[in-house]
């Protein structure tokens, strides 16, 4: 995988390693911005209510 | 010393004697180096089962790092961001900014302004909004963190930070005003709730006046024993008769097996017109 990525890669090495940082930080920054964020909320160790879904619901008229 | 004389006689000959037939069929001159490579070529299969281990290999590898830069991101990022959003909420709020430890304390309000009758009823805002701000001294003199309407986590607390459940009272109502909070991660405005002592203040203040209620109890429950931020908590479907505050959060840190729960009782309330509650301008 990172070997088809590196012979792909154009130039002489040195470009090639300041390509495949830029393509690494891009990835780190997109996890960062979009995915970490979208995924963040089905980890189960972050929940702070009491009553999760249906018993605030009825406690509060409120639907979550 | 006689028997490792032996070996190795006997493998640089069974060498020779192993290379010679293909270097003989082709170049007379180099036999063992032609020979060598063409018999470690793996047949097709083989090779191509390599290849996927190998992809395989880096993709776990791959998915390692993510890993560790979700980590990352979940115990670090979203803090650094979370405390400097809710910031700039309580600086957008532009109330009277609190005085710095360091400056002499203002005169502490007279007794008359320290109210302990009904104060004046406050309808609850829209979902989402912010609309108070809490403050506890024992969290240090600088902390102030954003009270918003509602308790999800994707609207409110993960944004917002300190969370107000709809339906439970408005501060200073009779009843609970309930609040959840994160206690790590997303600025963390509860991460020091173990700390509260009983009769430590938590002040709540709106644009109009501060509520300043005292820790009665605290409790560890399970994440559906929601009788705790009941009207008069932990009766529930009994009428209420004490204004209270109770805090939820979660426990252990970094899990949500659990609830940690600080419930407290309203001292006094006074007029933002008349300065600053003694418990946070240093003069308590």
């Amino acid at each position: 995988m990172y070997g088809w990525l590196w012979r792909h890669l154009p130039g002489p090495a040195w470009t090639r390693v300041v390509l495949a940082a830029l393509a690494a930080l891009a990835v780190l920054t997109a996890c960062f911005v979009w995915v970490f964020p979208a995924i963040a909320p089905l980890m189960p160790f972050n929940d702070t209510t009491v009553g999760a879904g249906m018993t605030t619901t009825d406690l509060t008229g409120r639907d979550r | 010393m006689t028997t490792d004389g032996t070996t190795s006689t006997d493998a640089t000959t069974r060498h020779v004697a192993e290379a010679a037939p293909g270097g003989r069929t082709h170049d007379t001159s180099a036999p063992a180096v032609e020979a060598a490579p063409r018999r470690s070529t793996p047949p097709p299969a083989t090779r191509r089962a390599a290849t996927v281990a190998g992809v395989l290999g880096e993709l776990m590898i791959t998915l390692g790092v993510l890993l560790l830069a979700f980590v990352a991101w979940q115990l670090w990022w979203t803090d650094v961001e979370g405390e400097r959003a809710q910031a700039a909420i309580v600086e957008e709020l532009d109330w009277a900014p609190i005085p710095a430890p360091d400056e002499p304390a203002p005169p502490p309000p007279a007794p008359a302004v320290m109210r302990r009758d009904a104060s004046p009823p406050m309808a609850e805002p829209a979902y989402a909004e912010t609309f108070a701000t809490m403050l506890v001294p024992r969290w240090g003199p600088d902390y102030e963190r954003p009270v918003s309407q509602g308790v999800d986590r994707a609207t409110v607390l993960d944004p917002l930070g300190i969370g107000h459940y709809p339906g439970t009272a408005m501060p200073g109502d009779v009843g609970n005003f309930a609040v959840s909070g994160h206690r790590t991660t997303y600025g963390k405005p509860f991460n020091r709730v173990a700390e509260l002592q009983i009769g430590d203040p938590i002040v709540v203040r709106t644009a109009d006046i501060w509520y300043v209620y005292r820790v009665t109890s605290t409790q560890i429950v399970l994440p559906e024993d929601v009788q705790v931020i009941a009207p008069a908590p932990n009766e529930p479907g009994v009428e209420p008769t004490v204004r209270s505050i109770t805090l939820t959060t979660c426990h252990p840190m970094y899990s949500a097996r659990e609830r940690f729960i600080v419930h407290g009782e309203l001292d006094y309330w006074m007029s933002t017109a008349d300065g600053f509650p003694a418990e946070i301008s240093g003069g308590a």
